[in-house]
This record gives structure tokens, C-alpha cells and sequence, in this order.
């Protein structure tokens, strides 16, 4: 069931790569190579934390539900949730690929 | 009186092997340790009788392995399903959308102009007329090391010369009087310094001397040379590369001469010692078959003068091989057939390493570059004024673009832009290509006023500074704007399009 989500995220169009991380932003499953996972998991942990209290501390009373960074080469993706991350990294100009 | 009898056996114990046992102690093992890792498995379980290496504790990564995570994280699965849909709804709305088709973000100041930043020279060998052969960044891209030469003069010269080096994130940099002056009996053709190791250069004499200079070392900086040894070269050593080992400590040069030898040393750094590794001979009756040339086959062992080589960043058994008869060849350290050639006395066996030959060119080639973003890709340039984009796979060039009406000497990609490569003529003119433009035609030429002096190389630094390096004995150091300096967003697919094109 677990295996079957992650395969299906994997599957969708220019999808580089798919990491759970846990609360303390440790990686528990990835597509990726470990050094790439570590960094990735790593930095965007810390990212989400830091985009959430912005948030929160604009107004109390809202939450962050999802997060997105377009970049050069990638768009990244940030599930938060209480106990976990689900990031997904895309390369959105594969589309453009004339076939 | 004589009779068969049979002796008792009598034992004794012996008291050698009590008091000497054998003492083992290995010190060193020839071969390294079998690592193995497992990416996926289909069985879940499976036991161990015995191993023969020693077991490794982070081989694997934990969260590589498929584990039923399901059981020991709570909460994964519902997370999971929560934002499955989300997830999949955004990745597929963005793999249609354009909000960002086209759109660039100024983070920092453009460059909007090529900028000459410097321009060195050594006034010694400006008076002597020398001219410069090669220029090669080193690692960190802070220093610059520049070869005196001659290329114009056919003839065996004994004229002095030198390897100059400039630090130019030193504060008080002047032009004129290189940090270090390194005097060669003989003019230098070509100069390399060590990918990693910034204070090693490596420099091909005139007289097929090879020599290693350690910058650090303040005393005597050569710190290996080849000599008159029945090793070295006996012809001007055109090119010289470092070549890249996985082992640290391992130092590798592959020098290559007009002789039609290459050979691969290795360098004792404690000692200062350089030994000959490989070597590698090529004579035109061992070239390739190809129906293209085989009016070019002549009879007889013809040593095929190298002009120009460069390795693949991708592939460390592969290298290309430029002649001065206008060939290009694909060439493999792991050959294995013996070269026809006669030994002179080398201590090595000479191989052939020839694999694959490309449609010849009208002269000579001056250089030639890999593609630094594809695997496939390299472009070579020589005499007859234009660059040939070429595919490893295929004998026909797949793009020839008009660099100059005169001759071109030498070509590098831009370390940063997948599209984009840099060529330097006879004329001294610096013509940069964008293969992602339309038109074959150079976006940018930067003119060094040299007063038509050719430019006989160029390289490009890892801060994207260009060295040019002219007759008349000087390197520019250019600037280059931005434009072809940033990455835009489609040129790595546009690359990999244009690699697997076939030629006609």
C-alpha cells in the first residue's frame, strides 16, 4: 500500500525523485541516492519549519498546507504534516521536450 | 644370520613447534575489501552461513532497504493517503502549466559586456619574441599558468624559454611580472596543472621532455622529468593531461607527441620520479577501416603526428587523438593490440589504441574538447577554419560551423553553458558559438587587438573567466557577460537533441 502511493507519485510525468521525511527530518524512504536524500531532507526540513512559523506567526489562526519552490532546473514540493514530510522533486521543462 | 625384523615405532615429541610457534601477522593485503550493497531484493528474508569479507556496517542505507515501514511508523500510511491526491494533482497541473514559461529572475548585477580584465605578459619573453602555447587554470581557478613557445618555427631551437604563473587574487597583481618565472632549456608547447592538486603543473617540451613543477616547492620546483631516457618522447610533446585516478595520491600524466606516441606516466611525488606507466603508438596501417579514408591508407608503418588529444569526463578509458594529417580518432587505454612499430628500446610493450575513426579533415587539428554536459559530445577544430560538433557514435560531424577564414587553433566549451563553446583563429579573434541560436553564425566575437597575431589557445576557469593566450606573447583574461554565463532553462534537453541526431 505504502510502496504502491510512493510508485504511483514516482510514476508521474518528470518526477526526479520522492523522500519521506520524519518530524526530526530524518529520511525514512527515498528514490534517491543517499548523499542527494541527506541534503535534500536536511535542508527542506528546516526550510518547511522556518515557512510555517512565517505563517503562523502572521496570523495565528492560519497554517501552512503546502509548500512549492520553482527554481531553475526544478520545482520542489513539501507535504508537511505533523509527524511527516512528503517531498517530491520535479523537473517541470520535461514537458517541453519537443518529441 | 640376516632376517627380516620389524622395529618397533617410537614417537618423541617434538619441542620445535612448542617453542616456535609460528607467528602471522599480515600487514598488507593485495586486494581490497568486496563491497556489496543491495538495492532491491525480491525475497524479504534470507540467512548467512558464512562470509568471506568482513562485514560493513553502513554498506547499505537503512532507508534504501525495503522495510514494511508500515508497521513500525505510525501515522506514515494515513499521512500518505492525506496527501497523496494533493500531490498528484499538483505535480500533473504543473507538468501543463506555462505561468513560468520565459521567466527570469535578476538576482544579481548583469554583466551586460565582455570585459578584458587583464592582460599579462612576461617582458623577458616578449623581447626574446616567444609566444605564448597553452594557458591552464589551476583548481581553484586563482592561478593561471602560461607556456612560451613557438609554433611559427619549424626548426630545432635550443632557445631558452619559460613557464610564467600569475595569482590573480593576489592584491597587488602586476601584469608584467609573473609570482613565478620557471626557466626551460627548450620552448614549451603545452602546459596542464593537476585538477585537484593546485600547485602541480605538468608541461610538454619542444625536445619531448616532459617536466612536473611543484609550485609549493620555493627552492627547486621541478619536481620530475623525463630526460633522455629510451622512454620519452623524441618529438615535441603537443598535449599534456592530467589523468584523473580514483585512488588520492595517485598521479597520472598522458602526454602525447607528434612522433605518434602517447604515453601514460605515473609520478612518484615523494620521489620526483616519472615512470612509464603505458604506451601507445599509432601508425596509420593499424588505423580503423573506414570506407571514408581508405584512399588515405598508405603502405607501410607512418607514425601519425598527434596534435591534439582530450579525455572524456565521463568514460576514463576513452580519448580522442587529433593528427596533423586531419584525423580524429577514438582511442582506449585498454587496448591490447601490440602497435607494428619497432621497439626503441621502451620498457614497455607499445599498443595500438585506435577504435574508431571519424570523417577526416583537410589539415591539421589544433584541438579538440568533450562536452563537458554530454557523454556523446565533443567538437574539433583544426585548419581549415571550421568546428565540427561530433557524436563518439558517428563518423560524420553532426553540425560544421564557420569559425574564421583563416586558421583555428584551439576550442573549449563553456564550463557553465551547455550550448556554448569558444574557438580562437589565426587572426587572433575570439568567435563564441550558442549552438542554441538559429543561425551558425558567432553570438559574440571578442576582437584582442593583436594586430592580426593569432591566438593559439584559450580555457575557460571555473569562475568563468577566459584565458587567451596570443603570438605576441600576452594572455587576456576575459570577462564574459552574462548572457553567456547563465544557464537558460531548456539548453541541457536542446544538447541531448542535438547528440542524438544523425548526421546525413
Amino acid at each position: 500500500m505504502l510502496e504502491e502511493t510512493l510508485k504511483r507519485i514516482q510514476a508521474h510525468k518528470g518526477v526526479i525523485g520522492t523522500i519521506v521525511v520524519n518530524a526530526e527530518g530524518i529520511p525514512i524512504r527515498t528514490t534517491l541516492d543517499s548523499s542527494t536524500t541527506v541534503q535534500y531532507a536536511g535542508l527542506l526540513h528546516q526550510l518547511t519549519m522556518k515557512a510555517r512559523s512565517t505563517v503562523r506567526d502572521i496570523d495565528p489562526q492560519n497554517d501552512l498546507t503546502f509548500l512549492r519552490i520553482r527554481s531553475k532546473k526544478h520545482e520542489i514540493m513539501v507535504a508537511p504534516d505533523k509527524e511527516y514530510l512528503l517531498i517530491v522533486i520535479q523537473n517541470p521543462s520535461e514537458y517541453l521536450l519537443p518529441q | 644370520m640376516f632376517m627380516d625384523e620389524s622395529l618397533d615405532v617410537v614417537g618423541l615429541q617434538t619441542s620445535w613447534k612448542k617453542t616456535h610457534p609460528q607467528a602471522h601477522d599480515s600487514k598488507i593485503c593485495q586486494t581490497n575489501q568486496v563491497h556489496t550493497a543491495e538495492v532491491e531484493t525480491q525475497a524479504k528474508f534470507f540467512s548467512e552461513n558464512g562470509t568471506q569479507t568482513d562485514p560493513h556496517e553502513c554498506l547499505a542505507d537503512p532507508f534504501l532497504l525495503d522495510r514494511d515501514l508500515s508497521s513500525d511508523l505510525p501515522g506514515l500510511k494515513d499521512f500518505l493517503c492525506r496527501v497523496e491526491d494533493m500531490v498528484i494533482e499538483e505535480l500533473v497541473k504543473n507538468a501543463k502549466s506555462h505561468a513560468f514559461d520565459g521567466f527570469e529572475v535578476n538576482w544579481a548585477d548583469q554583466n551586460q559586456t565582455v570585459l578584458c580584465l587583464y592582460c599579462l605578459g612576461y617582458p623577458d619573453a616578449r623581447k626574446k619574441g616567444l609566444q605564448v602555447t597553452s594557458v591552464s587554470w589551476n583548481c581553484t581557478g586563482s592561478v593561471i599558468a602560461c607556456a612560451f613557445g613557438r609554433v611559427d618555427d619549424g626548426d630545432w631551437s635550443t632557445e631558452s624559454s619559460c613557464v610564467c604563473t600569475w595569482n590573480l587574487d593576489r592584491r597587488n597583481l602586476n601584469p608584467n611580472q609573473p609570482d613565478m618565472v620557471m626557466d626551460v632549456a627548450t620552448p614549451v608547447m603545452c602546459v596542464s596543472f593537476h585538477p585537484k592538486r593546485p600547485s602541480l603543473i605538468a608541461g610538454g617540451l619542444y625536445n619531448g621532455d616532459l617536466i612536473i613543477w611543484d609550485t609549493s616547492r620555493t627552492q627547486d620546483p621541478v619536481l620530475a622529468q623525463t630526460g633522455m631516457s629510451p622512454d620519452a618522447h623524441r618529438e615535441p610533446v603537443y598535449e599534456v593531461k592530467w589523468v584523473p585516478v580514483a585512488h588520492r595520491g595517485h598521479l597520472i600524466v598522458l602526454s602525447a607527441c607528434s612522433g605518434g606516441r602517447v604515453l601514460l606516466w605515473s609520478l612518484d611525488g615523494v620521489e620526483g620520479k616519472l615512470t612509464l606507466n603505458s604506451a601507445y603508438a599509432l601508425v596509420s596501417q593499424q588505423l580503423p577501416q573506414t570506407t571514408a579514408f581508405s584512399k588515405l591508407q598508405t603502405k607501410g608503418g607512418i607514425n601519425i603526428g598527434v596534435t591534439s588529444l582530450t579525455l572524456s569526463p565521463w568514460d576514463p578509458d576513452t580519448f580522442l587523438v587529433g593528427s596533423e594529417g586531419g584525423l580524429v580518432l577514438k582511442c582506449t587505454f585498454s587496448s591490447q593490440t601490440v602497435a607494428a612499430v619497432p621497439s626503441d628500446g621502451e620498457s614497455v610493450t607499445l599498443h595500438a589504441p585506435a577504435q574508431f575513426s571519424f570523417s577526416p579533415r583537410g589539415g591539421p587539428i589544433h584541438s579538440l574538447h568533450f562536452s563537458p554536459f554530454h557523454r556523446n559530445l565533443f567538437v574539433s577544430v583544426g585548419t581549415d577554419g571550421l568546428a565540427h560538433i561530433h557524436s563518439i557514435l558517428q563518423p560524420r560531424p553532426l553540425l560544421a560551423l564557420r569559425v574564421s577564414d583563416s586558421y583555428v587553433f584551439g576550442v573549449r566549451w563553456s564550463p557553465v553553458r551547455p550550448l556554448v563553446f569558444a574557438a580562437v583563429t589565426g587572426q587572433g579573434l575570439v568567435q563564441v558559438f550558442d549552438l542554441g541560436h538559429k543561425s551558425l553564425r558567432p553570438v559574440a566575437t571578442i576582437d584582442q587587438k593583436t594586430g592580426g597575431q593569432p591566438a593559439y589557445c584559450l580555457e575557460f576557469s571555473p569562475q568563468q573567466l577566459l584565458a587567451v593566450g596570443s603570438a605576441d606573447g600576452t594572455v587576456n583574461i576575459w570577462q564574459l557577460s552574462a548572457e553567456l554565463t547563465e544557464q537558460g532553462p531548456r539548453e541541457t534537453a536542446i544538447l541531448e537533441q542535438l547528440a542524438n541526431e544523425v548526421a546525413e
